[in-house]
């Protein structure tokens, strides 16, 4: 009797996995669906290669390139300087202060509360920072607020993976004389580079896609960005913009950007599977 | 005539927060000899042997108190470089951790860091390490590929080829054969046997059959005490201790 009790508990959990699988991989392969029907028609080689024509908001000509290169721009800016604050954060936190220590725990707190931050807070946050520096919307203060904005997500992605090296790991590098800043350098990173720059292209693809963060910050412009100080298109913004329109012709095409966006993404996703299988070779298990 | 002695413990305590892992130990290690610490899991064996390169320094709340004189110069005294301690010794933890690097890479690692770029002579001393840790015949055509592909065996090798190419006077070893086959260990304890007459030798073991091999001289702890130490052969066939006597015997572990 119990035995039978046990099978059915196991089959109803089987059942269970398996039905919340397939919510994940059809709304997936429903969100794909949806934008490839509507933006498929609109999609040609101008809306690559050039910027709108009769305006942003209202415009059926050209092309959104001025957002796919704002986009690039603003994403790759901010994962570059994300980065440049991460990578110090989590060696000193992981590296250097005591395990257990005030600052450690409190780090790593306030970046989880600032990864659970709304964008759009950040996006005022930045607005903010934007008077007191006395900029105007501008490429710079995108960069800025996105970097606010992805820099918990990285930081803590990586601290993850950092914190599971083995101790023994570190002291092999410290019994031969190197100091913690030589074993941080060289056998912290290589050990997590594949994790480490899985967590990079997580923190661009979150900076790529957010619209919230830069819509008081970038702005909107219909050339292709030239200056930090000026305003910069985004493709989320494109997006919404041409969403927001009551023509049909121009919400097909925000959903042409939305599959433009969907295929950078995919992209950084293979490029960071080939990243990461290339650097694991000499991870130690 | 008196062994010259290389490392000498005064009063050394040692506390993980409120517990007491070592309790005034003074001991003397003689030169270009093997010395065993054994004694029951817990005991502190391996906080013992991390103390002489300073590697507990690494946990947090621990305090140790006491002095460790390496070449008469204590490296407990805040002056000391702990780099410079460090490099004397290499170390061989109980499983091997090669870095994460290639063969090549993981015996020169030691010498970059301490200032040696010289291509050609680098490659000498991979070369020469590799075979003092009789591994060169097995790597030799795949210096370049990723040490985590070695067998276990040949890891500890590797790190013993590490820990030699930073020319340390000492070799620590926590339980260095624990983790290898009995071929490997085999190969680890004759390497040890043969470099000997140029390093001084101490491990950590809780192999006796192992200790009566390798040792000349023993150090016996029990529960963060030195109950015994002397040369090997005083300590197995004539333990002065009822404690030393019950755990060769096997009556304590």
């Amino acid at each position: 009797m119990t035995m039978y009790r046990r099978k059915m508990e196991e089959t109803i959990f089987v059942i269970l996995m398996i039905v919340s699988t397939l919510v994940i991989l059809s709304s997936l392969v429903l969100i794909l669906t949806t934008i490839i029907t509507k933006g498929l028609p609109a999609m040609n080689l101008a809306m690559i290669t050039q910027t709108p024509k009769g305006g942003y908001y209202l415009g059926k000509a050209g092309g959104i390139l001025n957002a796919i290169i704002g986009s690039l721009y603003l994403a790759g800016g901010a994962t570059v300087l994300a980065l440049l604050i991460s990578l110090p954060v989590v060696m000193y936190i992981n590296v250097y202060a005591p395990k257990k220590s005030m600052l450690t725990v409190f780090t790593r707190f306030s970046l989880d509360v600032l990864w659970g931050v709304p964008s759009i807070v950040y996006g005022a946050f930045g607005f903010a920072i934007m008077l007191l520096l006395g900029i105007q919307t501008s490429l710079l203060a995108g960069i800025i607020a996105v970097t606010l904005l992805i820099m918990p997500i990285m930081s803590r992605t990586m601290d993850e993976v950092i914190r599971m090296i083995p101790r023994e790991l570190m002291e092999a590098s410290y019994a031969l004389g190197a100091t913690r800043l030589e074993t941080a350098m060289k056998v912290v990173i290589r050990q997590t580079l594949p994790s480490l720059l899985t967590a990079v292209l997580i923190a661009f693809g979150r900076g790529i896609g957010d619209a919230a963060s830069v819509i008081f910050t970038a702005g909107f412009s219909d050339s292709i960005p030239c200056s930090l100080f000026r305003p910069a298109a985004t493709l989320p913004l494109a997006i919404f913009f041409q969403l927001g329109t009551p023509f049909p012709a121009v919400q097909e095409r925000a959903y042409a950007s939305a599959l433009i966006l969907t295929i950078i993404i995919l992209l950084v996703s293979i490029i960071s599977r080939i990243l990461v299988r290339k650097t694991a070779k000499h991870v130690i298990k | 005539m008196e062994p010259k002695i290389h490392i000498s413990v005064r009063n050394l305590n040692v506390f993980y927060g409120a517990e007491q892992a070592l309790k005034n130990i003074t001991i003397d290690i003689p030169d270009k000899k093997i010395t065993a610490i054994i004694g029951p899991s817990g005991c502190g064996k391996t906080t013992l042997l991390k103390s002489f390169n300073r590697l507990l320094d690494n946990n947090d709340d621990i305090r140790v108190i006491g002095e460790v004189l390496v070449d008469g110069e204590n490296i407990y005294d805040p002056k000391t470089e702990i780099t410079h301690v460090r490099k004397k010794m290499g170390l061989l933890s109980q499983k091997p951790y090669p870095l994460p690097m290639s063969i090549y890479d993981n015996v020169a690692y030691g010498p970059r860091i301490h200032g040696i770029k010289d291509k050609k002579r680098l490659d000498q001393i991979v070369e020469h390490y590799l075979k003092e840790s009789s591994l060169w015949d097995e790597v030799h055509d795949k210096l370049h590929s990723p040490a985590s592909k070695l067998s276990v065996g040949q890891q500890q090798r590797l790190c013993l080829a590490r820990g030699l190419a930073v020319e340390p006077e000492i070799i620590l070893g926590d339980e260095p054969t624990s983790a290898l086959d009995p071929k490997s260990s085999q190969r680890i304890e004759q390497r040890f046997l043969e470099l000997k007459e140029h390093y001084t030798i101490i491990i950590v073991t809780h192999i006796l059959r192992q200790a009566k091999r390798l040792a000349d001289h023993v150090i016996f702890l029990y529960m963060g005490e030195m109950i015994e130490e002397g040369p090997a052969e005083a300590i197995f066939s004539n333990p002065k201790e009822a404690l030393t006597r019950d755990y060769i015997k096997g009556s304590i572990s």
